[in-house]
């Protein structure tokens, strides 16, 4: 008895750090951010309750659901198109082909580096008058004159979410060609000698085991990009005239730039809301498909 | 628990995804078996494949590079050429005389990567031990709890950080950047790293038990050299996260030229008249440099950080 209670001791010795940690630069800000979006903080230094005032301002007008429809789309768009790209890639990197291992090591660059460097090099990318990619168009004659990726709403809208794509693939990338290598390879031999060609072993063995994987990443990648800051930022600060702006850039804007304190952090709890929802919704669907896979 | 084998098995594939390169090669030499046989289209078809997708994940770099040896006058006239003109390797040279701390900027994003590495290496380490060799009231949920934190990004919590970094004094300094930093790498370390010691067997702790160790000594002296291996992942993935993720904190809690890191410095390149793009970029190449020697000779640590641990983008 006494063992056991010195070990749990011992176990919580080791956590303490941890604990504190935590609670003091995550926990806390937490807490302060939800307490904050009830007051009118600002620069001044007298801080007033002011009850849900914040929340109905939020919505006072269409703007701020404006802001969340375009963040959902932006962040499903972002996330279908990493999961599609990742499985294309990771299934030519499973491939038994020479280079193989040199494939894989070239996938990773972007995941790698500084998140801002990539950012700038896109930025370049994307501009329309010595850009490469309006430049290319031009010499190969599928535009006449410069375009500005960045510019108008629309290609700024689509851009940022190609730059996050590109960030996210990587890791999406690796993350399934792991998983696909850990199906057992005796049911693919199986398959192979009942005459199963490639693509139908892809689809009925490789694709359904490495669901419960899709789906993690799908969740992992969900939150990342609903969070995503740096790409959209750097690149565009939210413009033009607000046609890139996210829940995360609204709050920045708000809450940092402007300095109304509160306000951003009614932002801010939103943000969490959202998120949560992602989670809930995430281990309903994981417990789903262990049902599933016990019938 | 599924969770739990579900990281297993990838932490297993991950060993896989290492050893199948040679695995492979050896199975070539003594013939292929045909399930693995190719026909000569499909060969043709996985490589240009494998050319598509690396371009659109190597195309910023290439485009990088080549700006980076472009002469200035270059990259400002049209119409756009892909391939740089008498190109030269002077960037790399007139960038320290044009910004003159870009090495101090490559030095501060050295310097709080690994001082954010070695906070959460040495705070991860126990917490890890504890919930993998110890059953004790709402570990479970302690773990969730952690886990959790991955759920809120910097940005998020950034207005009371900022009033916290203000009220505890750490406003524009190195600290004001490291350690919200680490906080978000420690989640994702302690459960990499619980995973790993998870794998090592029980009964190593019983017999040092036995033998008369005390805990501590059991988890520094037996478990801790066992999973070294554990750890070096755990610290090579927390710099590169720590690398790559400077901005944010950087941007908000710090205003002094002396202590940015590198992707806030290299704003100091569109302070000019004309923003010296190919100074920028070869800037830029310098500090992915470190990086990329981790990627080409740490690979496997990598792939098995990557798909063993939760992820953070």
């Amino acid at each position: 008895m006494t063992a056991n209670r010195n070990a749990v001791l011992f176990a919580l010795v080791l956590l303490a750090p941890a604990v504190a940690y935590i609670l003091f630069i995550v926990a806390y800000p937490l807490a302060d951010t939800i307490r904050l979006s009830f007051t009118n903080a600002a620069l001044r230094p007298n801080i007033d309750w002011v009850g849900w005032a914040n929340y109905q301002k939020i919505f006072a007008n269409n703007k701020f659901t404006e802001i969340i429809i375009r963040t959902i789309v932006w962040t499903i768009c972002s996330v279908s198109l990493k999961m599609i790209i990742g499985t294309f890639g990771a299934v030519l990197l499973n491939a038994a082909i020479p280079g193989q291992t040199l494939f894989r090591i070239l996938t990773m660059p972007p995941w790698v580096v500084p998140m801002a460097i990539g950012i700038y090099m896109w930025g370049w990318m994307y501009n329309g008058q010595f850009g490469m990619i309006s430049g290319l168009l031009q010499n190969f004659g599928i535009t006449n004159g410069p375009f500005s990726f960045l510019g108008y709403p629309t290609p700024a809208f689509w851009s940022t979410i190609v730059t996050d794509v590109w960030i996210g693939v990587p890791i999406v990338t690796i993350y399934f060609l792991a998983s696909i290598q850990s199906v057992p390879k005796d049911l693919y031999e199986a398959a192979w000698a009942d005459g199963a060609g490639r693509f139908y072993r892809f689809r009925r063995i490789t694709l359904p085991l490495i669901l419960p994987a899709m789906l993690t990443m799908s969740l992992l990648s969900l939150i990342a990009t609903f969070n995503s800051f740096d790409i959209i930022w750097i690149l565009t600060q939210g413009g033009p005239s607000g046609t890139t702006t996210t829940m995360i850039i609204d709050t920045f804007q708000t809450g940092i730039r402007s300095s109304k304190y509160g306000e951003g952090a009614a932002r801010a709890v939103m943000i969490c809301i959202f998120v949560s929802i992602f989670c809930l919704v995430y281990f309903r669907a994981v417990r789903r498909l262990s049902e599933g896979e016990i019938k | 628990m599924s969770d739990l084998s579900r990281a297993n098995a990838a932490a297993g594939a991950a060993e896989i995804v290492v050893k199948s390169g040679k695995a492979r090669r050896a199975r070539a030499a003594t013939g292929r078996p045909m399930i693995d046989r190719y026909r000569w289209w499909e060969v043709a078809a996985l490589y240009a494949g494998i050319a598509v997708f690396l371009s659109f994940v190597l195309a910023p770099f290439i485009e990088g590079f080549l700006v980076s040896l472009k002469p200035l006058a270059q990259l400002f006239s049209t119409p756009y050429s892909f391939i740089p003109k008498n190109g030269s390797f002077d960037s790399y040279f007139n960038m320290w005389t044009s910004v003159p701390n870009l090495g101090r900027y490559i030095f501060n994003s050295l310097l709080i990567s690994t001082v954010e590495t070695a906070i959460v290496v040495i705070i991860a380490i126990p917490a890890a031990y504890a919930f993998a060799r110890f059953k004790f009231p709402a570990s479970g949920l302690l773990l969730a709890a952690f886990l959790a934190v991955n759920m809120f990004s910097g940005a998020v919590l950034l207005i009371p950080l900022f009033r916290l970094m203000r009220t505890i004094g750490l406003l524009n300094t190195y600290w004001a950047q490291i350690v919200p930093g680490a906080a978000f790498l420690i989640p994702s370390s302690i459960w990499l790293l619980r995973t790993y010691l998870l794998r090592i067997p029980r009964e190593l702790d019983e017999a040092a038990w036995v033998d008369g160790a005390s805990r501590l000594y059991t988890m520094r002296r037996v478990i801790l050299p066992l999973a070294m291996p554990g750890v070096v992942v755990v610290s090579i993935m927390t710099f590169i996260g720590a690398y790559a993720q400077q901005f944010i904190f950087a941007l908000t809690f710090n205003s002094k030229t002396e202590y940015m890191p590198l992707p806030i410095g290299l704003f100091a390149f569109f302070g000019k008249q004309e923003v010296q793009w190919n100074e920028l970029m070869a800037a830029s190449f310098v500090g992915i440099l470190p990086v990329m020697i981790i990627i080409v000779f740490l690979q496997r640590y990598l792939v098995a950080g990557l798909t063993a641990g939760a992820i953070k983008q």
